[in-house]
């Protein structure tokens, strides 16, 4: 009996010093860390708020992660840097806001840390959300064609349409109108950015 | 088997053995016969998903079914579906075996059953509405999980009852995993649901908490169940006890120790502490220790017995996993240096590594405890050699293929990637060809498993054509051959 009593003891020791060592102390590390104010009084990293949050909510039920990452790796580990996805490393503070986080493993497509000021544009988003193969030739990424309203010729355009570039059109719809989950994915992927220069990232 | 054929001095402990067995028998073929269907489910969801990275078009349109989805939901009914009802029978009955008692609580473990699989259809179709959580392999909505948790408790209550009501003297190096499956499983699952899905702990020490989890619910539930199995089906087929009773202490404590710690090599040059990332791969390293101990351990009990491997399935499925796991574990123990991180982290390389070692170590064992346990359990043999045959080779080969196109194009793509010369779509396209050959992969697997579910379907149900002697793989032994002469002999009479 005291020999199983060990067994049992022992087996739970090993995983409750991994937690303690893996979770408990990283998170007590973290407990200081807060948002930076910049010179114009707003906050690194701000909440998601407003059609951002409904956005990033879409990117996690759409499985966005297990094709992307959104973490740049130091200079010279890799290319991350010099491939233009970050003008930094990234540093634990960049995520304090981020409930549930979305580093993700996986690049089969190029990572999204600061797809905001890489592609800043809502026409290039909407296009290459709705057909990849229009911006991006030869992609293997999915159609979000389910996030867009296609119009179709002869039909009113409304001021918010996008128009699909000719020779690139599928069947007979020539615009393209964000509905508002596709508006608000286009919102969170366009806020996605690690520009500020944080002072940790130089350490 | 019968009764005349065992020694008599023998008898007392066969009649222990039948006692055991039968009362096993529902709980058991349950958890087995569910988790073929899941493994089914998963090997689909898989195809699609891989015909969806190198064919985007196929199945498109459809948001139930987009890659992001569907790629969730083939890890997800892998691990939890196939592995979790999988290794939860082999544990109950491993554990039922050693101990000499019956099972015990089998209404409750039946429930829990269909609970479980309940649970499963939940969480399944949560993803494919758009509920994931988006914490990879916690991935099930939160109102599924107490469906999954519960029925688990019952076979934690279970397998400790056995083992304090154990009829035997001795405890077999089998039961310490099992004990540590059971003990560190929930502790799992609910400390990384609280610290991930119910926000205990956010931002990247969520990260932390995510991988610690998602390594761990490799290394300390599908590990130990499948060595556990190779430790009780090794010695067990070839009659030769374990080669070295204070290697196998060694192995398991070291196993226990150190492969916790592993998990952070899932994140290396994330933003995280330095000393996080270097644990893990201290971790990583050490697990050098256990996998070679258990190597020799299992490895040293075979030699001169390899010869065995042309008639028993159950050895042949027992010694390609027991092999495979010294191999995928040098794999992966490699894999965690950040030399190697640098270049296959965020690869294909990462998942042909994870197929390895769940296709080519865990499910063979997994399959060998049912091709030992289910002809046992059913007083029936296995109805045909030839299906048998059918599901190692499609297995072997289907996850050699797997794995090989894999590894080989995410060292490629990692290499690649380190290089901001080349344009990224180029990489993209450079791995297009290997992502099909992954789909054929994808489907020789699919293929042997199909054959196995018409084997394990025959062996459940009730039918006159029994045998016996064991159905061992050089025989040409089919139920349909024998079915066909009794028609041709009632013909011939006619």
């Amino acid at each position: 009996m005291s020999r199983t009593f060990l067994l049992a003891f022992g087996i739970f020791l090993t995983i409750a010093s991994s937690i303690t060592g893996l979770v408990i102390i990283p998170n007590w590390q973290f407990q200081e860390l807060k948002p930076v104010v910049k010179l114009d009084g707003t906050r690194y990293p701000e909440v998601y708020f407003g059609d951002q949050a409904r956005g990033r909510a879409i990117y996690i039920n759409q499985g966005c992660i297990y094709c992307h990452t959104q973490q740049v790796r130091m200079k010279g580990y890799g290319a991350d840097i010099r491939r233009g996805w970050g003008t930094r490393r990234s540093v634990p503070r960049d995520y304090l806001v981020d409930q549930p986080h979305q580093l993700g493993t996986m690049r089969t497509g190029p990572d999204l840390a600061s797809i905001g000021a890489r592609q800043p544009s809502v026409e290039w988003h909407a296009l290459h959300l709705y057909n990849p193969q229009i911006t991006s030739p030869g992609s293997v990424m999915p159609r979000f064609e389910y996030l867009f309203r296609e119009v179709r010729g002869g039909e009113m355009v409304s001021s918010d349409a996008i128009k699909i570039p000719l020779g690139r059109q599928i069947g007979d719809a020539t615009h393209i109108v964000p509905t508002d989950r596709g508006r608000a994915l286009i919102a969170y992927l366009k806020r996605l950015n690690q520009s500020y220069p944080l002072p940790e990232a130089n350490q | 088997m019968t009764t005349e054929t065992t020694p008599p001095v023998a008898e007392p402990e066969f009649k222990v053995r039948v006692e055991v067995d039968g009362s096993s028998r529902p709980v058991v073929v349950l958890f087995w016969g569910s988790s073929l269907l899941w493994l089914i489910i998963a090997t689909l969801a898989g195809l699609i998903s891989s015909i969806k990275l190198h064919s985007p078009e196929f199945l498109g349109g459809i948001e139930w079914l987009t890659f992001g989805r569907i790629r969730a939901v083939h890890w997800d009914t892998a691990i939890y579906g196939f592995g979790g009802l999988a290794a939860s029978g082999t544990l109950l009955w491993l554990q039922a075996r050693l101990c000499q008692v019956r099972m015990p609580y089998q209404t409750l473990l039946l429930v829990g059953g269909v609970v479980f699989n309940i649970g499963l259809v939940l969480g399944t179709v949560g993803i494919l509405m758009g509920y994931s959580t988006g914490v990879e392999t916690l991935e099930f909505p939160l109102w599924a999980m107490p469906l999954l948790v519960v029925p688990y408790v019952f076979i934690v209550i279970a397998n400790f009852t056995m083992y304090f009501t154990k009829t035997t003297k001795h405890t077999y190096v089998s039961q310490w995993y099992l004990m540590a499956v059971t003990v560190w499983f929930p502790i799992l699952v609910l400390s990384a649901e609280a610290c991930t899905n119910l926000g205990a702990v956010d931002g990247v020490a969520q990260a932390i908490a995510n991988w610690w989890y998602g390594h761990n619910v490799v290394g300390l539930f599908a590990t130990p169940t499948a060595i556990a199995a190779a430790y009780y089906l090794i010695p067990k087929v070839i009659g030769k006890p374990i080669h070295s009773y204070h290697l196998s202490l060694l192995g398991f404590w070291s196993n226990a120790i150190f492969y916790n710690w592993a998990g952070t090599h899932h994140l290396t040059g994330g933003p995280l502490p330095a000393w996080t990332i270097t644990l893990g791969v201290v971790g990583s390293m050490m697990m050098f220790i256990p996998v070679i101990t258990i190597g020799i351990n299992h490895h040293m009990t075979m030699l001169g017995s390899f010869h065995l491997l042309r008639t028993s399935p159950t050895l042949r499925f027992a010694v390609m996993g027991s092999m495979i796991y010294t191999l995928s574990s040098f794999q992966g123990s490699l894999e965690a240096l950040r030399s190697h991180q640098e270049v296959t982290h965020f690869t294909h390389y990462t998942i042909g590594h994870v197929h390895f070692g769940m296709y080519g170590f865990f499910a063979p064992l997994m399959f060998a405890m049912m091709y030992y346990g289910m002809p046992r359990l059913m007083d029936q043999e296995w109805s045909s050699a030839r299906l048998i045959r059918i599901h190692f080779w499609c297995t072997l080969v289907g996850m050699s293929i797997y794995v090989i196109a894999m590894c080989y194009a995410g060292i490629r793509q990692g290499l690649m990637m380190n290089d901001p010369s080349i344009p990224f779509l180029n990489i993209v396209r450079f791995t297009v060809p290997y992502l099909a050959m992954r789909t054929v992969g994808g489907l020789i697997l699919l293929t042997g498993t199909i054959a196995f579910l018409i084997n394990f379907i025959r062996i459940i149900t009730p039918h006159k054509y029994t045998w016996a002697t064991p159905t061992l793989l050089d025989t040409d032994r089919d139920w349909k051959k024998l079915l066909a002469q009794e028609n041709a002999e009632k013909r011939g009479v006619q």
